[in-house]
Order: C-alpha cells, then structure tokens, then sequence
C-alpha cells in the first residue's frame, strides 16, 4: 500500500484548503492584539472584523451577532448554560458537548429515521419550566440526518422559548439562514468547514441575553473574554466564504456517496444504511454491517489506508454505543457494527473505489458476502 | 545618543499585549494543517493518531518548561481561559468542603478580577489584597488574608503592565503550609523568568501561547496532581483533556505552543540578559534624553523585557500620537482602548495625573539595540514638543 491514505473522516475535521492556510500563514506573520490601540493592533482588528463579516454572510446573520469562541463545544456550552432558562430539553441525538452542558435536561425522542419527534417537542415545551430554552442539530454528525430546525422553531416560538441549533455539520454542506431557520442561537465549528481547529462561533439573535462563559478584558462584546485567536479567525472568514461553495457543489459529493451506498447495498443487502430513508447531508453515510464489530471494521480499513471513523470522534476512543443509533432503536449488538463514513468536497471517485475495494475484501475475510454473491 | 536614523519604519515595542509567532514555530506547526490534519481524538485512523502524538509531544514540552510531568497539563484556548477554569473550577470543586473565600490582588489581569466576581456573585466570600508601591504583595498582609475557609490565592506570576515579579516561592510556601491553593496567572512570566511548580509550590498556573512567541488561541493550565488538585471543568462535551476541558484539541496550535515553550526555555538566560540590558538602555536613555522619569514598581523584581514609567507633564496618550511609528501603550490591550486610568497604577498608590503620563514598554525577541536608540530620540523630541506646547499655554 503505497498510495497516501484516503480520508473519508471530513465530519471528524476537514483539512484545511490551500486559502484557508495562506490566509492563517499571513495572519501569523502579523504581530498584533486586536484590543491594541495602535497600528498593529488595529491591523488585527481589522483582520477580525473582516472575517466576522464573512461568517456572519454565511449564516445570514449580522456581523454583530457572532461571538468568536475556542469551538462549537464552548459554544454550545454558553448557549445553554449561559441564557437564562429554567428548563432545558435538547434531543437524544444531540452533540456530546450539548448533552453534556445540561445533563440533567430532558431528552426530546427521534424516530426511527433519526429525526427528532416533533409531536414530543410539542409535549415538552408545555411541560418544561419556563422561560425554557430548547436544543435541536442542524445535521447529526454521525448519519447526517437533517433535522427540521424551522418547525421546531416554530412550536418553540409559539410558547415563547429560545432555540439553539447546533449548526457544526449543516455549515458548507447545506445553505444556513438563521432568519429561516429560527434559531436563536446557533453554533459553527471552523474545523468542520475546513477552517482551523480552535475556532467556533455562537450567533445570537438581537435582544437576547447572554453571559460570557469565560470572562475577561471585554472582548466580543463583553461576552466572551481572552485575546481573539487572529489567524484562526482569519481562516475562518475564508473557510466560511469557501463553505457557501461547497454547500452549492454539494451534488457532487452526493453522488459520490449514493454510488458508495448503491455498491456496498449490491453487494452485500444486509447492510443497513442508518437514516437513509430521509434527508440527509449530501457527504455522511452511516454504514452497519452486522456480524463485523466497529472497532474491527476501522481497524481493517485503516491498515487498508481508509480513514473512517465508529463515530463521533470524542468518543470513537470509547467502547460505549453510539448513542445517537440507541435513539434511533437499533439494539446495542447493531449499533456496535457502524461505521460513519463521511467525504468532503476534494473526495474523489477514486477515493470512493478504494474504499469500496478495501471495504468488500473484509466483508469477504468475514465470510459475509456468500448470500449476494 | 545615535544620530543614525532609524533603520525602522515601524517599532513594536508592545511584547506584552502580544508576541509574534516565532518562525521556528510556525515551522513546527505547517504540517499539522497540511499533512496530518487529522482531529487528535480521531482513535480510528492514522491521521488522528499522529495528530495526537504531536499533542502529547508538545504537552511535554510545555510541562517541561514550569517542571511539571506532562499528564498535569491541561490544553486550553488561551491564559483567559486558564485562569477562569482554575479559579472558578478549584472554588466550585471545594465549595462542598466548606471552602468559601478566594484571595486575589488588586493588580491582576482583567480576566482572572473577573472571574473572582464571578465567583463572588455565587456567594464566595473574596478578597483583593493591595499591593505596597512597588507592586509587590505584602506577605504579612497575605499570611493574615488567609482563612481556614479560603480555597484558594491567585497571585499573578508577573504583571502585565509594570512587569513586576511576585514572590511565587515565599507565596507557595504560606499557601501549603496554610492548606490553601495557589494558583499564579503566568502568561506574562512563562518563557521570561524560571519558574517550577515544584520548588515554589504552585498548584494551579496559567499559560499564554501568544505570549510567549507561540500562536494565539492556545494556552495552557498547568494542575497539580500530587497532592492532586481537583476542579470542575467551565464547559462539558466530548470529555477530553481528562474531562476537564472539553472539546476538539488544535493539533496545529498545541505544537506551537509546545515548540514555543522549548525554544523559550533553551534560550532564556541568554534572552534574559540580553533584553535586560536593552531595557537598561531604554531607561538610561529616556532619563538621558527627556529627564522627569520615574518607574512604575519595583525595578529590581521585573522583568527584563519590561518598562513602565511616568514621564512627567506628558500625557501618555499626546506621546503615542506624536510617536506613530513606535507601537506603545498605556497598559493592558483589553483595556487599552479606554481612557480610564490604570487599574494598577492606582493600587500602586499612583494619583490620576501620574497615571495619566505612564507609558509601558514592552521589548522582546524582535528588539534590538537600534530601535532603543530610536525610540528614545523618537520620543524626545515627541515630548519636547509636547511640553513645549503646555509651557506656551
């Protein structure tokens, strides 16, 4: 195996572009802090204004709207914990960084499909203490199952809620507008866009309130202390202009994976494709092949130079099931027996025969294929 | 004095607001966005896996500039974030105990005053201490702020507008020997002066990558681990960092910091002296050439690369309107941009018209013996001009 490795873990973290590094390389050349009065530090804050505005096009919002943080796990952090609220419901399928932020909130059921339930979001948002404060994905990382944000925006809304989206999986692979959305909180990732990894953003709405989770000299608006982290947010103005490309090309990378998922179901139909029924991103596929554990699965491929994960990569170190395919009533044995694959815009069709390759010849080692072939 | 011009269109001399990235460490850093971009915590595949070895290999090296073991230190986005999670994170933890009151100075950095009122929102009991003209922590004073209750002292290592060094191990010292934690704000010191957790008995510090010539966006908390110092983490997720920071770790950045550190630590006393002398001739040079000088805090315990001083009937901001081309300040860049007088300055015991004339200088690995010379024949004729102008009146 002597041709470089084909990643196919852009959920994870997606490499850095060509721009996005030139625009980070010249930022770090710059020495500079943003809160500085003189020539240098107003060079600085002109770098991270300049990007703010770039992010804040992304998303549909203003410019004044986005906080820079340290990433989507801060971000969601202070979305939830620093907006005043007496209850909290997020759903079952949310993030690690939003189930943990609240442990004690009340878990909002998804359907087979993956998709959150929106008739017990409407049973919740009466039950919860008020003022309450709800949380849905935009996309869940591990099957890209699109959520419907607008609608549970909508029944949110109607009993006076907030509502924060996680946005981390949706950003640069589907359009974000926050005014169609309805969120009024909503986190992006730069590394999962193909930013830099330190660097996040929470957008919030005009009017509402929000805490710093870490307190310093004032920064973004008195919410969110510490030296802006300048090349990263640099890299991020231009991963975010970038995004909005991918999100348009995202056809490309659909068909990619469709040819993916029509191979590996032709040669082996007792693979189970996790919400595949419904929307998804264009780039994630959710693969369980059952009798080969995860953990064997990832093992396999990546010494046949694919690069794939057995979930979320926070805890693809641990042994404990996804709990997003729980959620979606898989039994713990099926559950152990995904894998996520997910591409980016520079996977190319080579990529995807290379896995396919490596992928059929362990399902062959397994003795699996014998019922298709 | 050099009659020479300045060989330089623009001096920084504001090492303290900021550092450049050093171009050794950008070097170390290129990789990790081009080849192994991989998310460290990735356990399934090879770019995560060297995306973590260069995790750990740069938390040694960051461990191994305050003597510490690598498993004691905690990657954060930067020395805010450090000192809001060991203020806040040790006082949440031990609250349960009975452990109440939280001890600070008055001349800390904005971020870590904030998290102490944080703190005391939350019903702690707190305490800013003063500090004498020098700048320096009266210990007696300490000795009789510290309570059976108190959970922890956050005493700054150096401070980041007059530079003054505290006196970590005697403060180390009372705080183990009272039963109380010691946390020190070192973004400023780190890479400048020795420090080790060990001898001065630090239980909780705090470090800045931009600070010390590494990128932004990263710092770092060191957490002692015998005895073992516990805290509760300001944001949950993922679990990583050993649950106490959650959240996808900047491969790419943590190199920089921990190639940062090493550089920092192998040619520290050279730089040291170096920048000592350089300040040296700064001072000499502005007592020379402009007279009506006096320095902010003591000038025996600072840093080398650190100068504050009053220089009288020309207010700071007239002197950096009238010096462009040298990048100044009043004091702190979070702050900076208002007209308030120094918080610092003031505990010193300085009144508002002096405070008003004080300058910091920072200097560091950029400076060099012709941009002295320039900044002192820059700003004397500046103020000249300035105090000119005020006799005319």
């Amino acid at each position: 195996m002597s041709a470089a490795p084909v990643y196919l873990d852009y959920n994870a973290s997606m490499p850095m572009g060509a721009a996005v590094q030139s625009a980070v390389s010249e930022v770090l050349d710059v020495a500079g802090n943003a809160s500085s009065v003189h020539g240098f530090g107003r060079r600085a804050r002109r770098i991270v204004e300049d990007a703010r505005d770039r992010v804040a096009a992304l998303v549909g919002a203003a410019p004044a709207q986005v906080i820079f943080t340290s990433g989507a796990t801060e971000a969601n952090n202070q979305a939830l914990r620093c907006v005043h609220a007496a209850g909290v419901a997020v759903s079952a399928i949310e993030h690690d960084s939003v189930l943990a932020a609240v442990p004690n909130a009340e878990r909002l059921p998804v359907t087979q499909d993956g998709i959150v339930d929106l008739d017990a979001v409407e049973m919740a948002v009466v039950r919860l203490p008020k003022p309450f404060l709800v949380s849905v994905m935009l996309a869940n990382n591990e099957t890209g199952v699109i959520q419907p944000v607008a609608d549970v925006a909508e029944i949110v809304h109607r009993h006076s809620g907030i509502l924060h989206c996680d946005a981390v999986q949706g950003a640069g692979k589907i359009g974000i507008d926050m005014a169609s959305l309805g969120a009024d909180l909503t986190t992006i990732s730069a590394h999962k866009m193909g930013g830099s990894q330190g660097v996040g953003a929470l957008i919030v709405r005009d009017g509402l309130d929000i805490a710093p989770l870490i307190f310093g000299g004032g920064q973004e608006r008195r919410r969110r202390g510490g030296t802006e982290n300048l090349p990263g947010i640099a890299g991020f103005g231009v991963a975010a202009e970038l995004a909005q490309t991918h999100a348009d090309n995202c056809a490309d990378v659909a068909s990619r994976r469709n040819r993916l998922e029509t191979e590996v179901r032709r040669f082996h139909p007792r693979v189970d494709i996790a919400g595949s029924n419904t929307e998804r991103l264009c780039n994630t596929t959710c693969l369980i092949t059952p009798g080969i554990d995860s953990s064997t699965q990832v093992m396999t491929l990546d010494l046949a130079g694919i690069a794939v994960s057995a979930g979320a990569a926070c805890s693809s170190g641990k042994v404990a099931p996804s709990h997003v395919l729980i959620a979606m009533g898989y039994d713990s044995a099926t559950a152990h027996s995904a894998i996520r694959i997910s591409l980016g815009p520079s996977t190319i069709e080579d990529d995807i025969d290379r896995f396919l390759t490596a992928w059929r010849a362990m399902l062959v080692q397994h003795d699996l294929p014998a019922s298709a072939a | 004095m050099s009659s020479a011009a300045p060989d330089v269109d623009r001096i920084y001399l504001d090492y303290q607001a900021t550092t450049p990235t050093d171009p050794r460490v950008v070097a170390a850093m290129e990789p990790y966005w081009t080849e192994a971009f991989g998310n460290p915590h990735s356990k399934s595949h090879s770019f995560g896996w060297e995306a973590e070895e260069a995790v750990e290999r740069a938390r040694a090296q960051v461990a191994a500039l305050v003597g510490a073991e690598p498993r004691e230190i905690v990657f954060t986005s930067g020395a805010t974030e450090s000192n809001n999670l060991a203020i806040k994170g040790a006082a949440r933890f031990y609250k349960s105990r009975g452990k109440t009151h939280v001890i600070t100075l008055a001349t800390e950095h904005k971020c870590v005053l904030e998290s102490v009122r944080d703190l005391a929102a939350e019903g702690f009991d707190t305490t800013f201490l003063p500090v004498g003209p020098d700048g320096l922590v009266d210990l007696g004073v300490l000795g009789k702020a510290i309570r059976d209750e108190t959970v922890l002292v956050s005493i700054m290592a150096a401070n980041n507008e007059i530079g003054v060094v505290q006196p970590l191990a005697e403060i180390g010292a009372l705080c183990r020997a009272r039963g109380t934690l010691f946390h020190t704000d070192a973004a400023q010191a780190a890479g400048k002066i020795p420090l080790d957790v060990g001898t001065m008995k630090i239980d909780l510090m705090s470090i800045s990558g931009h600070k010390l010539y590494g990128p932004m966006g990263i710092g770092a908390l060191y957490v002692r681990r015998k005895p073992r110092v516990r805290l509760v983490p300001l944001f949950s997720g993922g679990g990583q960092e050993r649950g106490l920071r959650s959240g996808t770790l900047p491969a790419p950045l943590c190199v920089g910091i921990g190639e940062a550190c090493e550089i920092a630590m192998r040619e520290m006393p050279a730089e040291a002296e170096r920048l000592g002398t350089l300040r040296n001739r700064l001072l000499a040079g502005l007592e020379r050439e402009i007279g009506g000088i006096t320095v902010n805090g003591s000038m025996e315990s600072r840093l080398p690369g650190n100068l504050n001083v009053n220089i009288a009937g020309a207010p700071a901001e007239d002197v950096m309107m009238a010096a462009k081309s040298i990048a100044l300040s009043t004091g702190s860049a979070c702050t900076s941009a208002s007209l308030e007088p120094s918080y610092v300055l003031r505990a010193l015991g300085v009144d508002d018209e002096v405070a008003h004339t004080s300058i910091r200088f920072g200097l560091g690995r950029g400076t060099t013996e012709a941009e002295i010379d320039a900044t002192v024949s820059i700003l004397a004729r500046a103020v000249a001009g300035i105090r000119g102008n005020a006799a005319a009146e």
